[in-house]
């Protein structure tokens, strides 16, 4: 059996019929109910937080910190954690995410890589790479770095999902970046991801990608969820008010996690971290109760003030 | 890419401080004891060019190149280009200077009198390179992760510019804009890495400009 696609059982098990806020198996037995999200195109679901490896994960032949990330995976795939997300923009980043899988035991990854070459005849030789390092058969997701040469790397990448080589599809923009672009792509397009930056200071996606995504039935991963730790640690020394408890946040980080799945558009987020407690914090923040919009607009408005 | 104005410093650096200083510390404990004979070597570069005997001319340049193509396979090439594929592009860059060292790096011998405090910084430079191991402690990190120098490149990049200076050798626009254009970059990264000391290589790079600007033209003909 292929542990590296246990997604696809989640499909025949779970089917379309889950809703969005479904909660489902932990993966052991000691792990924490973790939300769970459809992707719309396809009615899979996937645990609401991931796993980011830019910069975090980028620690060459190191072996000590080459371990260090192996046990961040390890917590992460033990909370219940599935998605993990990388591009061969992140120097090591993927060799070391393939260390680590092999040396859990192959666990249940979602992969999510990215194609990131400005000539599209690069793209499949690129993509072969990735997966070389990842160590993986093939990527769940194949996402359009940044929408780089997005129109030739989309049309090798909807050939490859023909072909059963990828399962899904994407693109990607960060901080803000050629939306305007983005949006168009989104309209025209087939894709069954986007990935964007959301976070509780940083909304202008709530404007017109957020709602496009959800009338277009795309899956959307959110990156920057703590502005690359800007966020955490400008909020390190504030006091988290005591009303957090009513969502189940019992740190910044939870609490800014817990807003970012609230909204209904919203399926993954990909904190990245280079530690077990914050990778530990950041997976249950995806589970208990998340906030209403009564509750999201009062937690906008108290970050705003500080 | 469109939009590039919409970048900062920051999101260019693809790796933590932690990953670069750990890197250096595992440069230094893989090659150990070299650090200690590159060092050496530039204690005795140091040594010639102020004694100044007869095969200084010839030995200075040819150390320090072999040091510059050194430190571009065994850091640049190996070890950095893991965590940063943009130093791939560098190591051929840093070879470049070690072949241009070769050919080009034979000092006038010139007329030492007169030129005292010109002197003095010069050597001041030098031993800001050789001492740079010192930075580590100095900014909080511990000595296994300090720069050395003819293995680290900003040390060697600095040390080198120091040792132009003092042989006051032929070609120095072709020897300097190399280590002085790393200097400046290296400051950079740092700068982005928010390392406390990143202004030291591009302050170096600078003097040593100032330095070979002001260089006292009292100079007799170059011996041939
Ligand atoms: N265009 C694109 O496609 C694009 C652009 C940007 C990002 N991404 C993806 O999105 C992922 C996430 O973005 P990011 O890595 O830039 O930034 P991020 O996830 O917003 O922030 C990462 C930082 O947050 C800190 N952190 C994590 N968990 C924490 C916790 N529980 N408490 C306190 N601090 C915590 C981490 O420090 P510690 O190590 O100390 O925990 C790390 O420095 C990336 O890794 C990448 O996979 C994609």
């Amino acid at each position: 059996m292929d542990f590296r696609q246990p997604t696809r059982r989640a499909v025949l098990a779970g089917g379309a019929a889950l809703a969005a806020s479904a909660v489902a198996s932990p993966v052991s037995a000691q792990a924490p109910q973790v939300l769970m999200r459809p992707i719309p195109s396809s009615g899979e679901t996937i645990p609401a937080t991931g796993l980011g490896t830019w910069i975090t994960f980028n620690v060459g032949n190191d072996p000590v910190l080459r371990d260090e990330c192996a046990a961040v995976m390890a917590a992460f795939f033990e909370a219940g954690g599935r998605m993990i997300d990388s591009s061969p923009m992140y120097g090591s980043s993927q060799p070391v995410i393939g260390y680590g899988l092999e040396k859990l035991g192959s666990p249940p990854v979602f992969s999510a890589e990215k194609v990131w070459t400005s000539w599209g005849s690069n793209g499949p030789e690129q993509m072969e790479q990735s997966r070389r390092y990842w160590g993986v058969p093939h990527f769940d997701l194949m996402q359009v770095h940044n929408l780089l040469a997005w129109q030739d790397h989309l049309k090798t990448l909807y050939a490859m999902k023909e072909a059963g080589q990828v399962r899904y599809v994407g693109i990607t923009t960060s901080e803000g970046r050629r939306h305007d672009l983005f949006e168009e792509v989104m309209r025209k397009e087939r894709l069954d991801f986007v990935q964007i930056t959301y976070n509780i200071v940083d909304r202008e996606v709530e404007e017109r990608l957020l709602p496009l995504a959800r009338d277009r039935g795309i899956a959307v991963i959110v990156n920057r969820p703590f502005q690359q730790g800007d966020l955490t640690r400008r909020l390190e020394g504030e006091e988290l008010p005591e009303w957090a408890s009513e969502i189940g946040a019992s740190s910044w980080a939870q609490f800014i996690l817990k807003f970012i799945l609230s909204h209904p558009a919203v399926t993954v987020a990909i904190p990245a971290t280079t530690r077990v407690d914050h990778v530990r914090e950041n997976v249950a923040a995806a589970s208990g109760p998340l906030p209403d919009e009564a509750m999201r607009q009062r937690m906008a408005a108290y970050i705003e003030q500080l | 890419m469109s939009e590039w104005w919409g970048y900062r410093l920051s999101d260019f650096l693809l790796f933590s401080p932690r990953a670069y200083w750990r890197l250096l510390e595992l440069h230094n404990e893989a090659l150990w004891p070299l650090p200690l004979l590159t060092l050496a070597a530039g204690l005795l570069a140091g040594g010639l060019a102020l004694l100044r005997p007869k095969a200084a001319s010839r030995v200075i340049p040819l150390l320090l190149a072999v040091l510059w193509a050194w430190v571009a396979w065994s850091f640049f090439w190996n070890r950095y280009a893991t965590i940063n594929w943009a130093a791939i592009y560098v190591a051929p860059i840093f070879a470049l200077q070690a072949m241009l060292l070769f050919v080009l790096g034979g000092p006038r011998q010139v007329d030492p009198d007169g030129r005292g405090w010109w002197r003095a910084i010069v050597v001041t430079l030098l031993a800001v390179a050789l001492l740079y191991p010192l930075l580590a402690p100095l900014s909080g990190r511990p000595w296994s992760q300090a720069e050395i120098f003819g293995m680290a490149p900003d040390p060697t990049a600095t040390g080198t510019l120091a040792l132009l200076l003092l042989t006051r050798a032929r070609w120095c626009v072709l020897l300097f804009p190399i280590p002085v254009l790393w200097c400046l970059a290296s400051g950079i990264t740092l700068g982005a890495m928010d390392a406390s000391l990143a202004w030291v290589p591009p302050f170096a790079a600078l003097a040593a400009c100032a330095l070979a600007i002001a260089q006292p033209r009292k100079a007799a003909r170059p011996r041939v």
